[in-house]
């Protein structure tokens, strides 16, 4: 009984341990490591072999030397700004965009809520870079977006839209618009009717109810959606780096190009761990959302 | 000095120089191809207390969304003062309504939420203050200002629900199962708030509720619905001494029903056999739609059954019986008096002795007896 239960809270913290903090410590030491040009590309390694005096060594080695150079070069706080910049703004347009949709399915009737909840969920059954490619061919100069709006006339000259921000932003908003949707849609679909009714009676207009009832109520599920899609956004990387131009600033970006073209690891881990440390923040915030919101709900 | 003033009595629905202040005309409901409110036509008039009763699913909550403005009748039309109110959007009609499932905001206190209504109205800050402490006093509230409904129970919910409607003072206030949640002591003091509310207002109610003694406590007049439809509307001693059909008898109230055959005698006499080889008993009735000798059924309240140990003297209409079971109601005690004929008549009496010196006990032979205007005669056996 005893061994069951402690067994059953064992359980998660050997998964974290395992899956989380382990690889975390990993990333963290070689961020204290410096760049070499060996196989793995970073000195010190733990040598066990050599006791307790190898220990005290490999230690006295490691140092925060990358962290500072972080600091030095403005490229790297100007691209986690511009990371969160990027990552702000296309939350707030994907909210724009997937509120209304989760308003209207959660109107839906009952008939049709499952065939909108497929189309929704619909895009995750195709691989995710594909779909980021497929993209490439609307946005481009002779893509779809462009021969389209031509053959409408809209426009005369072609719209250069694919290697800019606009195109990240369109990126994101389109991949985390489901992570939007899904969270606000729970939370919508709970709402009592009879409270906008109760509303009504007491002498609100459709659109006093609206922002007196359904806001409110659906705010946990707007900030639970915001969370989702702010905090993968951040350390983005495929959409700026597929979609993007030479001037898209992100910190995902920086951070493989350390990794995979500069191979400095040490300096790349340095750029994870701060990452990860600003994201902290909002996911603490996230945690204590869903909290608040499953008190509410006793 | 004490003085006594006769009261006037209230009915305007005798008065024909009277404008009723909701007009029901052929008013009909239709879900799909399910009616809910068949060709109803009813009048409440002003500082009414109008009570609805009836079984589950007949209508009465449908009836009151159709006032308030959620519902449209798919026939007829529903006047407010003469005027039709079906083009007046809910927020725009002089209607407030307590929701049967409470409807109260979650994310307001319970403050707010009673705030809410007077917020949308042109009072001051300091007004919808004062109207909001003087709502919480009324419905015992005062501690629990601040709290969510998740927080209060579910009786103290629905205090919230009944303070939220009455907070507007509203012309029509439609309430609907608003004090089922409370106990009798509450429950009884609310119906007392309530007609102190109204007499001091003026607002018109109508309420719904399950609970006869509630309505025949409150109300003006008592509507009986059935399957969509009004069986019987009338003032609530009405409705107990004088149902207009069996229905109405059985619903409201305890009685005892016998099935048997009229024969008029004259003079709004009528004498009715109920089983071969009886008595019959003599009824009189003042209905007009009696047969002169046809089916008809006797209903009869237990508390105007005597029940007594010998056959009294001079009884016009007496059986006699053995005691199978009493039910003892603390202030009443009810006995279940079996007929050698099969019925079991059910015979009402004050306990206004201790009961240890009740006079009549299980298996006891006894006899039943009541006045020939103690029954009520009515066409037919359904
Ligand atoms: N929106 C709706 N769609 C279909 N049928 C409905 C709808 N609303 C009510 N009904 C039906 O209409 C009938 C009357 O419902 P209503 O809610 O008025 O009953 P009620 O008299 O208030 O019952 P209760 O005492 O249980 O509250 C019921 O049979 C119900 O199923
Ligand atoms: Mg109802």
């Amino acid at each position: 009984m005893n061994l069951r239960r402690t067994l059953l809270i064992a359980l998660p913290y050997a998964w974290l341990l395992a899956l989380f903090l382990v690889p975390f410590g990993i990333v963290l030491k070689i961020s204290l490591s410096d760049m070499a040009l060996a196989i793995p590309p970073y000195v010190p390694t733990l040598d066990i072999t050599a006791g307790w005096a190898g220990l005290k060594e490999f230690f006295s080695q490691l140092d925060f030397e990358n962290f500072v150079f972080l600091t030095e070069d403005d490229l790297y706080w100007r691209a986690y700004l511009s990371s969160l910049k990027i990552a702000t703004l296309s939350t707030l347009i994907t909210l724009l965009v997937g509120f209304p949709i989760a308003y209207g399915m959660s109107r839906a009737s009952d008939a049709w809520r499952p065939t909108l909840m497929m189309l929704v969920i619909l895009p995750f059954w195709t691989s995710f870079l594909i779909r980021v490619y497929s993209w490439m061919g609307i946005l481009s100069q002779q893509g779809l977006l462009n021969q389209f709006l031509l053959w409408t006339g809209l426009i005369s000259e072609p719209l250069t839209i694919l290697n800019t921000n606009v195109a990240v932003y369109i990126g994101i908003v389109y991949t985390y618009l489901p992570f939007m949707i899904l969270p606000i849609y729970a939370s919508l679909e709970k709402l009592d009717e009879s409270l906008l009714e109760a509303a009504e009676d007491l002498g609100c207009s459709r659109l006093q109810a609206f922002w007196l009832v359904t806001v409110p109520l659906s705010r946990a599920g707007v900030i639970a959606g915001c969370f989702l899609v702010f905090i993968p956004a951040i350390g983005e990387f495929v959409i700026p780096s597929v979609l993007g131009g030479s001037r898209t600033l992100m910190i995902g970006k920086v951070l493989w190009e350390e990794f995979f073209s500069n191979r400095d690891w040490p300096v790349a881990s340095a750029v994870a761990v701060v990452l990860l440390l600003i994201l902290v923040v909002p996911i603490i915030l996230f945690q204590r959302n869903q909290q608040r919101q499953r008190e509410q709900e006793q | 000095m004490v003085q006594h003033e006769s009261p006037t009595v209230f009915a305007p629905w005798e008065d024909p120089e009277q404008k009723p202040l909701i007009r029901f005309i052929d008013v009909t409901k239709r879900f799909g191809d399910f009616t809910a409110i068949e060709n109803l036509n009813l009048d409440i008039y002003e500082r009414e207390f109008f009570a609805l009763l009836g079984p589950s699913g007949c209508g009465k909550t449908t009836l009151m969304r159709m006032l308030a403005g959620f519902e449209a009748p798919t026939e007829g039309t529903i006047l407010l003062d003469g005027a039709d109110i079906a083009p007046v959007p809910p927020n725009r009609r002089a209607v407030n309504m307590m929701f049967q499932s409470y409807a109260l905001f979650p994310h307001l206190t319970v403050e707010q939420n009673i705030a809410f209504g007077l917020k949308r109205s042109k009072m001051t800050k300091g007004e919808i203050a004062d109207r909001v402490l003087e709502m919480l006093r009324l419905v015992r509230l005062e501690p629990f200002a601040r709290r969510k409904p998740h927080q209060i129970s579910g009786g103290q919910r629905q205090r919230v629900a009944l303070a939220r409607s009455l907070a507007k003072a509203p012309r029509l206030l439609l309430l609907d199962e608003p004090l089922g949640a409370l106990d009798k002591k509450l429950r009884q003091e609310t119906q007392f708030e309530l007609m102190d509310i109204q007499e001091k207002t003026g607002t018109t109610f109508v309420i719904v509720t399950h609970d006869q003694e509630e309505a025949m406590t409150v109300a003006s007049r008592v509507a009986v619905m059935d399957h969509g439809r009004l069986v019987q509307v009338a003032t609530p001693d009405g409705i107990y001494e004088n149902p207009n059909s069996l229905y109405v008898a059985d619903f409201i109230g305890e009685v005892n029903i016998f099935r048997g055959h009229a024969r008029a005698l004259g003079d709004n006499r009528y004498e009715f056999t109920w089983a071969e080889g009886k008595a019959p008993f003599t009824a009189v009735s003042e209905r007009d739609d009696i047969p002169a000798s046809g089916p008809c059924s006797l209903a009869i309240r237990p508390e105007k059954i005597a029940i007594t140990a010998e056959r009294p003297e001079g009884a016009l209409n007496a059986v006699e019986g053995t005691v199978l079971d009493i039910a003892y109601l603390g202030s009443t005690s009810t006995y279940h008096v079996q007929l050698a004929e099969g019925p079991v008549i059910k015979a009402q009496t004050a306990n206004n002795r201790r009961i240890s010196r009740r006079s009549f006990n299980w298996d006891d032979r006894v006899w039943l007896s009541f006045t020939e205007t103690a029954g009520i005669l009515l066409p037919g056996h359904e």
